[in-house]
Order: structure tokens, then sequence, then C-alpha cells
């Protein structure tokens, strides 16, 4: 995946509607060519609109965005050549879908022979053939969506932009068309810039995900390296489920923590990762399923007493609300096998982890 | 029991008690039913009194012929009788007489009707029964054809008692004859009315053509009117539309009499223009009291009727279809012709039909500004209504607008759709 030469490449872009705020905060990422980057972050982020900037709708407050090396913050949207699918698909309605599959064929001036001939090979590639002479409003959701990624990729683009294509599909539907994307895109070598909300998804699909928080990313990173090693707080809680601890730092050992728990109840030894030395406060952050219950003593250095406030059967794992150190929304995934003992509700059970799964991270709010 | 019912009678669904599925819901269904007719008798009845009642009167005064025949029975018999060729016959004029003679005493004003509408068919029969009635009770008896023709002359020339071959029946479709230049002569056949009387076809035409220019003019201002109302930041938009509603908040008079004030001889346009030395004083355009006036001002009064449709479809269009447009490579001018303008059609459709439709049977503003070249079809439905009197030529009017108006309607229905017209 990682190409000398990035595709696109943001440089110190910024972004304000009112010239009072800004939405994009000093933004700089590279996208390398055959990439899958997912843009993630809550609403208003501004996320959506970094990829309207890169598809020349929005223009840049400042900075500039390279494509193929070629800035092209004074080229027009319709001269970029990038691919997009629109959140509601915007395909035309009064067009059937194999016009809309040739509009961008017919305002490239290609052949009729030669436009048939691409939109039957879009067509067949999201499997919808026979539906060529339909209405987008006679096709189902799903059916509209594929539509709308033959489209943007019917006139060959070497990147293509998704703009929450798939927030309005029920979650069967969803989770399918994640992986048609996927391999389409793995098929295609495409790059593709992709946004959403949804966390999941971005998880599925991605090389990269960059999240996005009050308009800086705050991380951007793998899936793996994101759920496993959040640079901060804020990551570490949007990504995948986590357990908060505050406190204070108390000892610092360089690349380990001890940290006092706000409510004076134990001392826990944390991965030391984004926190200043002795006496600052930090978020300690930690997988549910990283957590040991009834551990032996001394197999991890972290053990504490914990009382087991309700259980929620999901049928592969047990989710168990304890109350921890005065934190009484802190969350165990109890496998379910046999190999763990059953618990019950108002059980006292010790728990215990690792320092390398408790990361010590930034005091967040 | 049920069950060999079910099976006697296969396809009849039944319910539990036996009774078929479709009488129990009825059932069911009743009260709601009779709620709802109940609710919209109102409207109902006010549309039948207000809208179909006059509409329906309308239509059959358009064809309606029976006065004549109410005052005149037995002379028409008699001249079913008459060969034409001969000079007509005693009992032509004494059944005249016993017409006339019965219906004065009978209700005096029907005569007098009676010679208006017979005078229509030919000019003079008003004054010739005015006279005779007067006359009448003079005449001593039998035979009536001499004392008649010493009455008036007129009765001794047989054109007049060939023209009630004009009036026989009681059903005519004469009115609509005249009401585009056209009449039927003494034997019921159709004829063009003489050259110098024609001036009901010029009167169509030129309301077609008003109504077609008005329209387009009105198309024309109000796609980008209503583009930008559509696509302005909330509060600008607002701004504009209290712009475009204003007028339809003014009285229609005092919009006119601002208009006269503008465009006449020596209104602010001219002004200007000779202040400005475009124009030589003795130049000054003649904008009003004439065709021009009947446009310009048709076209400003009947915009937001324009306006309004049209806009209420593009605010439905989102901006992702011009940007999805542009994304895939088309100039911001082809997409705006390819994408954007083939979803606002049900608008521009709907729009064009409202203001055509107005403006084919508008009245007050022609009354005002037009002049004698700026006259429509619809001061002249007044002037028959108000002045001669002439319903049925009014109605026949009427009617003629009417059917065209359903006739546009079905058209537009065939070529874009009725279900796709969007008012607001």
């Amino acid at each position: 995946m990682p190409n000398e030469k990035p595709l696109v490449r943001f440089v110190d872009i910024q972004k304000s509607y009112d010239g009072d705020t800004l939405v994009v905060k000093n933004l700089n990422l590279d996208v390398a060519k055959g990439e899958f980057l997912t843009m993630l972050g809550p609403s208003g982020s501004g996320k959506t609109t970094c990829l309207m900037m890169l598809a020349g709708f929005e223009p840049a407050t400042h900075g500039e965005i390279y494509l193929n090396d070629q800035g092209i913050n004074k080229v027009a949207p319709h001269k970029r050549g990038i691919g997009m699918v629109f959140q509601n698909y915007a395909l035309f309605p009064h067009m059937t879908v194999a016009e809309n599959l040739a509009f961008p064929l017919w305002v490239r001036k290609m052949s009729k022979s030669e436009q048939d001939e691409r939109v039957n090979k879009a067509l067949a590639m999201v499997e919808l053939s026979a539906f060529g002479n339909r209405r987008p409003a006679q096709l189902s959701g799903g059916q509209q969506q594929r539509v709308a990624v033959a489209r943007s990729l019917v006139f060959d683009p070497d990147l293509v932009l998704m703009d929450e294509p798939l927030g309005a599909l029920d979650k069967n539907l969803r989770e399918q068309m994640q992986y048609e994307i996927k391999h389409i895109h793995e098929n295609l070598g495409l790059t593709v810039v992709y946004v959403t909300h949804d966390q999941s998804e971005a998880l599925t699909m991605s090389n990269r995900i960059a999240v996005f928080d009050d308009g800086i990313i705050q991380q951007c990173a793998p899936p793996e390296v994101l759920y496993e090693e959040p640079d901060n707080a804020f990551v570490a809680n949007f990504i995948g489920e986590n357990n908060r601890l505050l406190g204070d730092v108390v000892e610092d050992a360089g690349d380990s923590v001890k940290v006092k728990i706000d409510d004076d109840s134990g001392v826990v030894h944390a991965n030391k990762i984004n926190v200043e030395g002795v006496g600052s406060r930090t978020t300690l952050s930690l997988r549910p399923e990283r957590v040991t219950v009834d551990p032996e003593p001394g197999s991890v250095p972290n053990i504490f007493a914990a009382h087991a406030k309700e259980l929620i059967y999901l049928g592969d794992h047990i989710r168990t609300r304890f109350t921890v150190c005065g934190h009484d929304d802190f969350i165990v995934k109890i496998p379910n096998s046999a190999a763990h003992a059953q618990l019950e509700e108002g059980a006292t059970v010790n728990i215990g982890w690792n320092v390398e799964d408790c990361r010590a991270l930034d005091p967040s709010d | 029991m049920a069950n060999s019912e079910a099976v006697a009678t296969p396809g009849v669904l039944l319910t539990a008690d036996g009774t078929p599925l479709k009488v129990s819901l009825q059932k069911s269904l009743r009260r709601s039913k009779l709620r709802a007719m109940l609710l919209v008798l109102p409207p109902l009845l006010f549309l039948v009194f207000l809208f179909v009642l006059p509409i329906g009167n309308m239509l059959l005064r358009s064809i309606d012929d029976s006065l004549v025949n109410q005052v005149l029975p037995t002379t028409f018999k008699e001249f079913k009788a008459w060969d034409k060729t001969t000079d007509p016959p005693e009992s032509l004029y004494a059944a005249f007489y016993t017409d006339i003679t019965r219906t004065l005493e009978e209700d005096k004003l029907l005569v007098g009707k009676a010679g208006v509408r017979m005078n229509y068919d030919k000019p003079g029969w008003r004054s010739l029964i005015k006279i005779s009635a007067r006359k009448f009770k003079k005449v001593e008896g039998p035979p009536y054809k001499e004392a008649m023709i010493e009455i008036d002359k007129r009765w001794g020339e047989k054109e007049w008692w060939l023209s009630l071959g004009a009036m026989k029946d009681e059903r005519t479709l004469g009115y609509f004859l005249n009401a585009v230049d056209k009449k039927y002569d003494f034997d019921k056949n159709i004829i063009s009315v003489d050259e110098n009387r024609k001036v009901y076809n010029l009167l169509w035409y030129r309301t077609l053509l008003v109504s077609f220019i008005v329209t387009i003019a009105c198309l024309v201002l109000a796609y980008p009117v209503s583009y930008l109302l559509a696509t302005l930041p909330m509060r600008f938009s607002n701004l504009l539309m209290i712009c475009v509603l204003m007028p339809f908040w003014t009285s229609l008079l005092v919009r006119i009499v601002a208009w006269m004030i503008m465009l006449q001889q020596q209104g602010v346009v001219n002004d200007t223009l000779v202040g400005l030395g475009i124009l030589d004083t003795e130049n000054r355009l003649a904008m009003m009291y004439n065709f021009n006036g009947t446009v310009i001002v048709m076209t400003q009064i009947l915009l937001p009727f324009m306006i309004l449709p049209i806009y209420s479809v593009m605010k439905t269009i989102p901006p992702s279809f011009m940007r999805a447009a542009q994304n895939l490579g088309a100039t911001p001018t082809l997409a705006f012709l390819r994408v954007y303008m083939p979803q606002t059609i049900p608008g521009v459709g709907a729009g064009c039909i409202l203001v055509f439709i107005v403006a084919i049977g508008y009245y007050i503003t022609p009354e005002l500004v037009g002049g004698k070249d700026g006259r429509l079809i619809g001061n002249m439905v007044a002037y028959h209504m108000q002045r001669t009197l002439n319903w049925g030529l009014a109605a026949a009017m009427g009617t003629i607008l009417l059917a065209a108006i359903l006739i546009l309607y079905w058209a537009y229905d065939k070529i874009v759709g009725v279900d796709n017209m969007k008012m607001g």
C-alpha cells in the first residue's frame, strides 16, 4: 500500500464558512494510491467539508489540495475527474438507470457504442444488468446505492469519494454493501476516500481511518492500530467500547505510570502513552474484553475487587457491568464458555488487567 | 354449520358468526363513512350552488332559444305550413296577431324581450314588434293581413316573415355561431356575417395571442426569480419572497393605476426616456391604452402565479443533483440544462397552465388599460352581460372559454401528465 507518491495531499488546509470559526483547522493528510481511507467522526467534525473541498464544491479558506502533485484549488469540479457517491445517491430522477450511467460518458463525448459498452460493464459489475431501463425511483434503496456506485466508477476515475453512502440503508443491507464496496475497491485498485460516522463501517472497509473531531484529525492509522493503540481519550472512546478511569499520575516509571484513581480507592499501573509526568491528570482507557475475571493472584499487576451490578446475556458473551474503584459503569465482556465462572448479579469478584492493556491518555473532559 | 355454508358458496369469505365478510366490513365502516360524508357536505353544497349550478345554467343559456317560441307558438305552426315561395297567407298573419295579443295580456314584458331576441337575426324586428304591439289594439278583426300592413308596411315584405325561420327552434347553436362571426341564414344554413360586422374572431385571436405572450413573458421572468428564491440563503430568500408576494397583497386597481402612471404618454418611463435624450418628445412611446398596455400589466399581475409553482418545485430539488452532474464532468451550464431544468418541468407546466387559464378570461386589466386594440374576449362577455343584455351570446362565449381551458388541460395531461403538476 505505501506508495512513494501520494495521490491526494491536503496541505495546511483550513476552512471557515462564516469567518468566525474554523470548521477545519490545519489539516494535513496524504492519501496513497490504491488506499481506502475513511474520514470518521461525529457530525460537525469537519469530515464532509474536507470531502467537499476535495471534490471542488467548497473552496479551501487556506492551504492547498494536491491531486497527482497538481494543486487543484483553482480547478473547477467538472474538470477534476473525481468520482463521487453522494449521501442520497443524487441519481437523476428524470433519466433511466442506463442514462444516468451514460451521463458522464456523454459529457465526455464518447461514441454511442463505447457508452453502451461501458454502461453495460458497469451495470454487470453491480449485478443490475436487467435494470438499465428503469427509473431510479423504481429501484430499492440498495439497488439505487449500487447504481450510484456504478455511476461514480463508469468513467474510470482514479479517485472515488463516498459521502456516507450507506446511511440510508437498513442494517443488513448496509453490511452487505460494505463488503461489496470493499471488493470493488480491491478488484479495481481504486483509491477511495470515504466519509462516515459509523465506526464499524470504517473498521470493516478501511486501510486507514482518519478520526476527526472538532476540525482536527485526532489520529490517522489502520483500524487495528486505532483500536488497540488509540493516541488519545477521544479516539479510545469513539472507536469501540471503552472503560474510562480518571485519576492523577503519582509515579512515572518512563514507559509506565502509576495512577491514583479519583475516589482514592486504588492505584492502577498503566501504560504511559499520552500523559505528562507526576501530578498530571489522566484518563485510563481499558477495553472491556481485556479484563480478566477472577485472575490468579499475581498473574496481572492490577487486581481490584469488583461488584457485579448487571449481567446482560448476549449469546457469545455476557456483558457485565461492575462497580470498580468507585466507577459503576465499568463494562467487562465475559466470553460464554465453560472455562469462565458463572457470575450472578450482586456477587463480588476480583478482576484484573495487564499494564499494556491499560493506556494512560490525555485527561478528557 | 358455518362450515357447510362456506362450502356451499365457495369464494365468499365468512366471519365467525356466518355473515359474509364483506357485509360485516360494510357495517363496521358505515359509521366512519357517514361521518366523512357529513364533513364533506358543506363544501359539496357550496360547490353545487355556487359553481355547478351557475355553470350548468350558463351552458343551458348558451343554447336556449325558447323565448320566441313561447311568444309565437301558433305563428311557427303556420310558418311550417307556409311554402315560403308564395306570399305569406292570411292564416300566418292571423296566428301572429293572436300570439302577440295573447302574450300582451299574459305578460307585456315578454313581447319586448322577444323583439330584442328577434332583432339579433334581423335588425328592425324590435321596432316592428314595438309599433305593432302598440297598434294591434286598434285592429278590429280579420282579415289581419291588410290591417297589419296598414300599421307598418314592413308586414307586407316577405323577408320579415322568412326571417322567422332562423328562430323557430327551441334550441339553437346561433349564439355559438355569433361568437365566431357566423350566423344562420333564414333557412338555418351557416353563413359568415358581413365583413364589416366581424369583431369576435379578431378578439378570440387577440385573446389567445395575449395569453400566449403573457404566459411566455411570465415564464421568462419567473424562472430566474424562482431559482433565486429556492437557492438563496433563508434570510435573503424570505425578503425576496415578500417582494414577490407584496403585489399579491396590493389591490388590483392600485397596481393597475400605478402602471398607468408609469406607462402613459406623460408617464414616468416616457419622461425618463425623453429626459435622457433617447426619445424626442413628439415620439413618446404609446405603452398604455393599447395592446402593449394589456400585455405589460397582465404579465406583472400574473407573475406570482408562475413564480409560486416553479419555486415550490425547485425547492424540492436538492443541490446535490447539480453537484453530482458537475462531479460527473458536466459544466455548470450543461448540468443546469440537462439535470436541473428537466426536473422543474412539473412546476413550469403548472405555472403556464395557471397563467394561461387566468389570462384567457381576463377582464379588468384590458378594460382599464387595453384601449381599443387591447380588448379581450372577457370584455365582450361583460359587454353583452351588462350593456346589450344578450346573455345567450355571453354564455356561449363563456362556454367556449371553458372548453378551451378543458382542452388545454387535457392536452397537458397527455403531454406532461397531470400527476406531475405541482401547484405548491
